[in-house]
């Protein structure tokens, strides 16, 4: 059975179309990218997906369960992370925080423990510590953990974010232009990460990247939309040939 | 080591209480006008506080904090002038005298339970959406408090309700404690460890990551509406407890009161103290309730002093005194006694990581 199922997605705003007939089938451990030029929809098929947006139309089925009707933190805590296009860390908050926080489907006590931090919270909450510290040793991050995001380079907040994401104990990780704004060198170690985060936790990933070195370079299945509307579907090498693809993002031959 | 002083930090706030309520009026330090300052100091400090919730953590605007102290107030005045005292308006009392101080507690409780189920009313449109509404809203429902109870003549609308000070006496004869002055302490305590507790623990902070950014905290799985619902039916139910207290300490209450002069005053407090300081806020409690005694002389001139004092404010600290800090932030010693385990715990991980 397939991870993600999307069928026939289809999303007005106003008069405008921004996804128009969109369906994929995304697998266990699959790694796939969703490119398109700028305004294409592809951010929007994200909020779609995360439950931001109610589509005008289509279906979404997240590991069997049906997404439509259900509250955005009701469908991340299906097992959903995500990291955003601009960066969306809590900046007031300690980096521990902002991963201790993406904890919160998961908290076993209740209102009343929060008031008196009974030995259930206290339990529970050193166990959300000690996990989140954890997981930020192994992205080497730990050393920031008392550091407010916005003092953070650029890279460092990508990584955290990624980090915060993974906390959800995700099957899925929606990453949106993780590359953005990167240099080349920064670019490898994220294309490296991106693998390393997908074997060791087990993830599917599926990302939209403008970087066609990332995009190339670790994607599995590439798809292409334009205006909403899908282009292109296929491996690395077939997207790159593909007439369609060269056309939308470098405009028609003239004859 | 840690534990014996947190146990010991709990026992001197205990005799400190006693010492500064019990001890003085068996001395007959306190004449009846000191006693009312230090309840109000007490009264001050949960509605700073708990107001801190809302408009300083939660980063919501909420503008009428007394209306929910206003519905504490009536619905505890009502409930304990029934049942313990002899009245024009409820007749005969429903119980003994010697229950006054039983009952006493209780009506509080059941003032605030109350109040932040009126908040509720409010919360639930407002919270769908952000930012102005609940202004507009809770600037509503303290019209809607006043006008309500207003045309309420058997309560005595316009005219204000009474009997309170026979329940404090009943309380006072019964056994010979400053009660409400003893109460007003220890609520003023159980708030400040309430909410602090609150919002250190992932749930509370949850109301911060909604004010930082609160798409990003809806997917991150946190029940955004849910968080912020609770931390406002906290706030308000803590208003609703103050309005209890404040009803009994002054013997008579009347709709305005509770009105617009009274948000201010409270909000003034939380942003004189600094948005999310718990020990701002305590502080500016303890000196704003002082200030205004010292100017009472000025009479009417004395409410130009409070928003000319936010204006001054907003000109040379608009973070106001403490910022966004504690006390703790400032003498870390402190943090041995006060602080939450949470803190010390990550304490010790980071300094496991910077040993290795």
């Amino acid at each position: 059975m397939s991870l993600l199922q999307i069928e026939g997605l289809t999303h007005n705003f106003g008069g405008l179309t921004a996804v128009d007939d969109f369906s994929l089938d995304l697998g266990d451990n699959d790694l796939v990218g969703l490119i398109g030029p700028n305004g294409a929809g592809k951010t929007t098929v994200f909020n779609i997906v995360c439950g931001l947006y109610k589509p005008s139309r289509g279906k979404i089925l997240f590991n069997g369960t049906d997404l439509s009707g259900r509250r955005p933190h009701q469908i991340t805590s299906l097992g959903i992370g995500r990291t955003f296009q601009n960066i969306r860390l809590w900046n007031e908050l300690s980096v521990l925080d902002n991963l201790r926080i993406a904890h919160f489907s998961q908290i076993k006590y209740g209102i009343i423990d929060s008031f008196f931090l009974t030995k259930k919270l206290k339990e529970d909450e050193q166990e959300v510590t000690q996990e989140a510290y954890e997981l930020l040793e192994l992205f080497t991050l730990q050393d920031f953990a008392q550091e407010l995001p916005r003092n953070l380079s650029y890279g460092v907040q990508r990584r955290v974010e990624i980090c915060r994401a993974l906390v959800i104990k995700p099957r899925l990780l929606l990453l949106d232009e993780p590359a953005a704004g990167m240099n080349q060198g920064e670019i490898s170690a994220l294309m490296d990460l991106v693998r390393w985060v997908r074997e060791k936790f087990q993830v599917t990933v599926w990302l939209i990247e403008h970087q066609m070195r990332v995009i190339m370079g670790i994607c599995e299945r590439i798809k292409v939309i334009d205006f909403g509307r899908t282009i292109a579907e296929g491996t690395p090498q077939e997207i790159r040939s593909n007439p369609k693809v060269i056309e939308a993002y470098l405009g028609e031959e003239v004859a | 080591m840690k534990r014996n002083s947190k146990r010991l930090a709990i026992a001197l706030l205990i005799g400190f209480i006693i010492l500064i309520t019990i001890v003085p009026s068996w001395l007959g330090i306190y004449n009846d006008y000191r006693q009312l300052i230090l309840i109000l100091i007490g009264i001050n400090i949960i509605l700073a506080v708990s107001l801190n919730l809302i408009n300083g953590y939660m980063g919501e605007f909420s503008v009428g904090h007394a209306a929910f102290m206003g519905v504490g107030a009536y619905i505890a005045s009502i409930l304990s002038v029934y049942l313990v005292t002899e009245s024009t308006v409820f007749g005969p009392a429903r119980l003994p005298e010697g229950w006054s101080i039983l009952v006493f507690p209780l009506v509080l409780i059941i003032g605030g339970i109350i109040a932040a189920l009126f908040s509720l009313i409010v919360a639930i449109p407002s919270f769908r959406t952000r930012g102005d509404y609940l202004a507009i809203i809770t600037l509503a429902a303290n019209f809607i408090f006043k006008s309500l109870v207003e045309n309420m003549d058997k309560i005595g609308g316009p005219r204000g309700f009474m009997g309170m000070g026979k329940v404090t006496r009943a309380m006072e004869s019964t056994v010979d404690l400053p009660w409400v002055m003893l109460w007003t302490f220890i609520v003023a305590l159980l708030t400040v460890y309430v909410v602090r507790n609150f919002v250190s623990s992932i749930f509370g902070k949850g109301i911060v990551a909604v004010r930082d950014d609160e798409i990003a905290a809806e997917l991150m799985t946190v029940n955004t509406r849910r968080v912020k619902v609770v931390t406002f039916m906290l706030g308000c139910g803590l208003a609703g407890i103050a309005g209890g207290l404040h009803a009994h300490a002054i013997g008579y209450i009347n709709p305005s009161s509770y009105f617009i002069m009274q948000s201010v005053n409270i909000m003034v407090m939380v942003y004189l103290g600094g948005m999310s300081s718990i020990s701002g806020s305590v502080i500016s409690a303890i000196g704003f309730t002082i200030l205004l005694e010292f100017l009472r002389p000025l009479e009417l001139y004395r409410w130009v002093v409070t928003p000319l004092l936010l204006i001054l404010l907003m000109m040379f600290r608009p973070s106001g005194i403490m910022g966004s800090r504690e006390l703790t932030d400032f003498f870390p010693a402190l943090r041995k006694i006060f602080g939450t385990t949470d803190e010390t715990f990550e304490e010790k991980l980071t300094h496991v990581s910077a040993s290795d």
